[in-house]
């Protein structure tokens, strides 16, 4: 019999209500592989033992009692630590929220619980989700089950869900809730050979989510393959009052219509993509990509998004602008880390406070964002971006007359080490060049693994759909992934 | 109208005066969060989770705050913006806890408007109109009290995050007293309209003043704002102070500096603050948790349906349908409470008296403006707390109306009403206070009276009619008050002839 741990969603929920085990079983062998693991990934600011097994014991009696279970029954997973938990630690991973416990639950994590599944944990993040590496964090970097051949080097996992794909991809959790404002659930799912879709902009609740950047976040499920994450999105999407940007729309059932059939679908293929310079492999996988989806029935289509090449500075001006207004409540009045030196007044106060509780990478983004915003630069760097994001949109609403989908590569390279680029924000910031459009467009987008670069590590390919049609990503998504027959996986080395 | 000039070394200034207004909206619920807005409330009591900015808290905007700010803005004939949109003001203070205020900077929901101030309430020429620039909608900030620890602030967050309206005018004001009727005038509006109390000394309604002086014809000069001026009277003084300070200091050699004072009233003068203005980079930037304000044609319409006679309108009804002099139709609109009072005394009195309302309409505006106030006055309350309903007005009223008392004695009656909260035919009754018509008892008085005051009946006869009225108060006196004046009046004529 195959390991508990090697099972995904559908897989354990189906089991635990056929009674082929239980869900007490399952989120023991979780517990004990997230334990196991825990030295050597760092994967999770905390596990939550208690809460999995809680969550088990309370699916296992449903069943025993012949209740109704839910779609997520018995399905233990880990939480991004972004997510408002109550009573449990939640803390952007900062130092400024450390020991931070919310007295209420993120909506998405409730639908998530009421949905039957459990939590193992929170997971490690980049701080306050800004970074694509993983190597923010206030509570050490997340390392990725992968390694190149011969070379015991530390991988970065992707960011900023690096502690969701990290884990994902090691079999200690068979899903993980990730955030995604510029592809951090796409770039890291792409780095660690799992799958992950971020949805529609106003698909899922935002409230109880620490807030990076209000306008772009969104979150997202991330999980071992397309019909995973399809599952798992059901449960975490649907309208939210208390969130004013929430989509009044009901959920479809995206499971029941997985088709990966593409006959009739049309494919576009964005020439602005190919750059200069792209990685080989990555070029090649993108190909792939192409062949298989002509293969699976769809006509491919050259199509032009003339303002890809803003995308990122765009990017780089609004999030950090939203960020710095956003992350102005951690002053130490309230809750949280408080420095008060000494005869401090209230300036002080606020200067040490955010001085010790932010890390570099917060801080660079709040400077940015408070410049960007400030008199006298107001118009030429944020109203200027806000006029180019509707250009970008725009971009892709013409280009979806003509294709149902976009095909795209996810990241424009395989995982580096840790270090590699931690050193020039800049070179770290263009990890973000092929996912960050369609969240300034607040579209769809799915990454799904394709195979293998020549280091042996995982390279992901994204597809990205009209606004509300989760389902065109999510088939594109099946018929890439029935033909990749992606079964690589990291060898346990921890 | 004479015109407000300050004399100074140097010739006359004029002072030109802009208000900006904060009403706090009158709901049970904050902007964006479900907390409650209660006065008085013990510190931290009524703080939702949004108020006090906890990490991934969103605002959700409070429809009935919409409306009124709606409501406000169609009452002083200002445009509405079907589309209007949230701005974030960042700035750090202990009281702010999202470290912003959410406000409408660029797009605020109500646009240009008016209203007319009356300078004198008997002279319908001292009417000018006040233009109103803007009304947008904004959260308040909490309370930081610095008096409860020797070292450190307490924080109250109750009021973080109530509805605010900011009611903008323009420079239109030219002496304190137009800056008082401005105020007093919008503060009548809002309590008409139910968008606010409009009570300045619990914090509802706030005034920044923005005074300037400069020669009569020539270009504005730089503006000083006073923040936070809580009562109408303050205002007044406000731009009486800040005015001659002004002129005082350019007529020295100095300039004014665009700056944000305050006032300190136990010495009436206003003082530098720490540079706001100048210190602070808002940052304003649309709030990203927030679609824009849409309104459709339904709801403005709802709004207008909504909207009660507002002042101006209710006090030209008052002159021209009911008949009330200016001056009363006047006093009476001057407050929505004593409106709502006058009209259901008025309605009242009409229906006992089975006429309608215009002929009865004189008599209860009379007996509520020069007796009623004068009693509630004297007894340090006001119609609010009024011992006297408008339906035991009416009724003692109708006894008069009857002939059952006179005038003097309804002024005993309403006395003794205040006192016990009793009805007036009941006062009347056991005080037996009812006016006799009874010609016998009537008679026997006068005859009386007229034989120990011979000498002035032979002066009455013999020309110096006004005599007369020295009888019949004579007579009313012999009857205690309770004679019927009209009986008196002819019983007497044919005596006297």
């Amino acid at each position: 019999m195959t390991q508990l741990t090697d099972l995904g969603i559908a897989a354990i929920r189906d089991g635990v209500a056929k009674g082929d085990f239980t869900a007490t079983e399952v989120a023991t062998a979780f517990n004990a592989a997230v334990a196991a693991a825990q030295p050597a990934l760092n994967a999770f600011i905390v596990t939550t033992p208690e809460k999995a097994l809680e969550a088990a014991a309370k699916v296992d009696a449903d069943r025993a009692a012949g209740k109704a279970l839910g779609t997520m029954a018995g399905v233990p997973i880990g939480m991004k630590d972004l997510f408002a938990t109550h009573g449990t630690q939640t803390t952007a991973a900062s130092k400024i929220l450390e020991g931070f416990k919310p007295q209420y639950e993120s909506t998405v994590s409730q639908k998530l619980w009421d949905a039957g599944a459990g939590m193992l944990g929170k997971l490690n993040l980049d701080q306050f989700a800004m970074g694509s590496s993983n190597e923010t964090s206030a509570f050490g970097n997340v390392i990725s089950p992968w390694r190149r051949p011969n070379d015991t080097a530390p991988l970065a996992p992707g960011g900023s869900s690096g502690g969701s794909s990290s884990a994902v991809a090691a079999r200690i959790a068979p899903a993980a809730t990730g955030t995604d404002t510029g592809g951090s659930i796409r770039q890291p799912a792409a780095f660690t050979g799992i799958s992950g879709i971020k949805p529609t902009y106003g698909r899922c609740s935002r409230w109880g989510v620490v807030a990076f950047a209000s306008s772009l976040d969104q979150a997202g499920p991330m999980a071992r393959d397309v019909t995973d994450c399809a599952i798992m999105l059901e449960a975490m999407a649907g309208f939210d009052p208390k969130d004013s940007t929430s989509l009044n729309l009901s959920v479809p059932e995206w499971t029941a219509g997985l088709n990966a059939d593409m006959k009739g679908k049309k494919v576009g293929i964005p020439r602005e993509y190919r750059l200069d310079g792209m990685d080989a492999d990555v070029a090649k996988s993108w190909d792939d990509g192409i062949a298989w989806l002509k293969d699976a029935g769809a006509e491919i289509v050259e199509i032009s998004l003339p303002h890809t090449k803003y995308a990122l500075p765009t990017y780089y001006i609004i999030a950090p602008a939203e960020a710095s207004s956003n992350l102005a409540r951690y002053d130490g009045v309230r809750y949280g880390l408080r420095d008060l030196p000494d005869g401090a007044g209230l300036q002080d106060m606020y200067a040490a406070t955010r001085a010790a509780g932010f890390g570099p990478e917060v801080k660079r983004r709040i400077m940015i964002g408070t410049y960007v915003l400030s008199a006298g630069f107001y118009d030429a760097y944020y109203t200027q971006a806000q006029k180019v994001r509707t250009l970008i949109a725009r971009d892709f609403t013409e280009a979806f007359q003509q294709v149902d989908v976009i095909l795209v590569p996810t990241a424009p390279s395989s995982a580096f080490a840790l270090g590699e680029k931690s050193a020039d924000p800049l070179e770290m910031y263009l990890n973000d060049v092929f996912s960050v459009p369609a969240s300034l467009a607040g579209l769809p987008a799915m990454s799904v693994p394709a195979g293998l670069d020549r280091n042996g590590l995982p390279l992901g390919l994204q597809v990205i759909g009209k606004a509300f049609d989760e389902q065109g990503v999510l088939n594109a998504s099946l018929a890439l992934e029935q033909r990749a027959q992606f079964s690589a996986r990291p060898a346990k080395w921890w | 109208m004479s015109e407000y000039r300050i004399q100074g070394a140097t010739g006359e200034w004029e002072v030109v005066i802009g208000l900006e207004v904060h009403a706090q909206i009158t709901t049970n619920a904050k902007l964006f969060s479900g907390a409650a807005t209660a006065f008085g409330a013990e510190p931290n009591t009524q703080v939702s989770l949004v108020d006090a900015a906890m990490p991934g808290m969103l605002p959700v905007p409070n429809r009935e705050c919409i409306r009124q700010a709606v409501r406000t803005g169609m009452a002083i004939n200002a445009q509405i913006n079907k589309w209007s949109r949230f701005d974030r003001k960042n700035y750090f203070y202990a009281d702010l806890p999202q470290g912003y205020q959410i406000s409408q900077l660029y797009h605020p929901i109500v646009g240009e408007g008016a209203i007319d101030i009356q300078l004198d309430d008997k002279n319908p020429d001292s009417v000018k109109t006040i233009g109103i620039e803007r009304i947008h909608v904004e959260q308040d900030a909490g309370k930081l009290m610095h008096d409860q620890h020797p070292t450190m602030s307490y924080v109250d967050l109750n009021r973080s995050g109530v509805a605010l309206m900011e009611i903008v005018s323009r420079p239109d004001m030219r002496s304190p007293a137009e800056a008082g009727a401005y105020l007093s005038k919008l503060r009548t509006i809002l309590r008409f309209v139910g968008s606010c109390d409009g009570n300045m000394d619990q914090g509802s309604m706030r005034a920044d003043v923005n005074v300037s002086v400069r020669k009569p014809g020539d270009e504005f000069g730089t503006r000083t704002e006073t923040k936070n001026v809580n009562s109408v009277r303050f205002v007044m003084a406000v731009v009486e102070q800040e005015a001659k300070r002004q002129v005082a200091l350019i007529e020295d050699g100095g300039t004014v500096v665009q700056e944000t004072r305050l006032y300190d009233p136990d010495r009436n003068e206003t003082r530098s603050m720490r540079s706001k203005e100048d210190a602070h980079d808002y940052r304003y930037f649309p709030d990203p948790d927030l679609l824009p304000l849409e309104l459709d044609d339904a709801f403005l319409e709802e709004c207008r349906a909504s909207l009660p006679e507002l002042p101006d309108a209710k006090r030209t009804r008052y002159e021209i349908a009911l008949g009330l002099s200016a001056y009363n139709a006047g006093v009476l609109t001057a407050d929505v409470e004593t409106a709502r009072w006058f009209e259901a005394l008025l309605a009242e009195t009409a229906a006992k008296a089975k006429k309608p309302e215009a002929e009865v309409a004189k008599q209860a505006a009379n007996w509520l403006i020069s007796e009623l106030f004068g009693a509630l006055n004297k007894l340090g309350k006001g119609l609010d707390n009024s011992p006297v309903s408008p339906a035991a007005g009416a009724e003692l009223l109708a006894l008069i109306a009857d002939g059952t008392i006179s005038g003097s004695i309804a002024k005993q009656v309403l006395e003794k009403m205040l006192e016990t909260g009793d009805g007036a035919a009941a006062i009347v009754e056991r005080e037996g206070l009812k006016q006799t018509s009874d010609t016998g008892a009537i008679e026997a008085a006068i005859d009386g009276i007229l034989a120990a005051n011979a000498d002035k009946v032979e002066q009455y006869k013999g020309g110096k009619e006004a005599l007369f009225g020295f009888f019949v108060g004579q007579t009313m006196k012999a009857m205690q008050g309770k004679a019927n004046p009209g009986v008196v009046n002819e019983l007497l004529k044919k005596k006297l002839s």
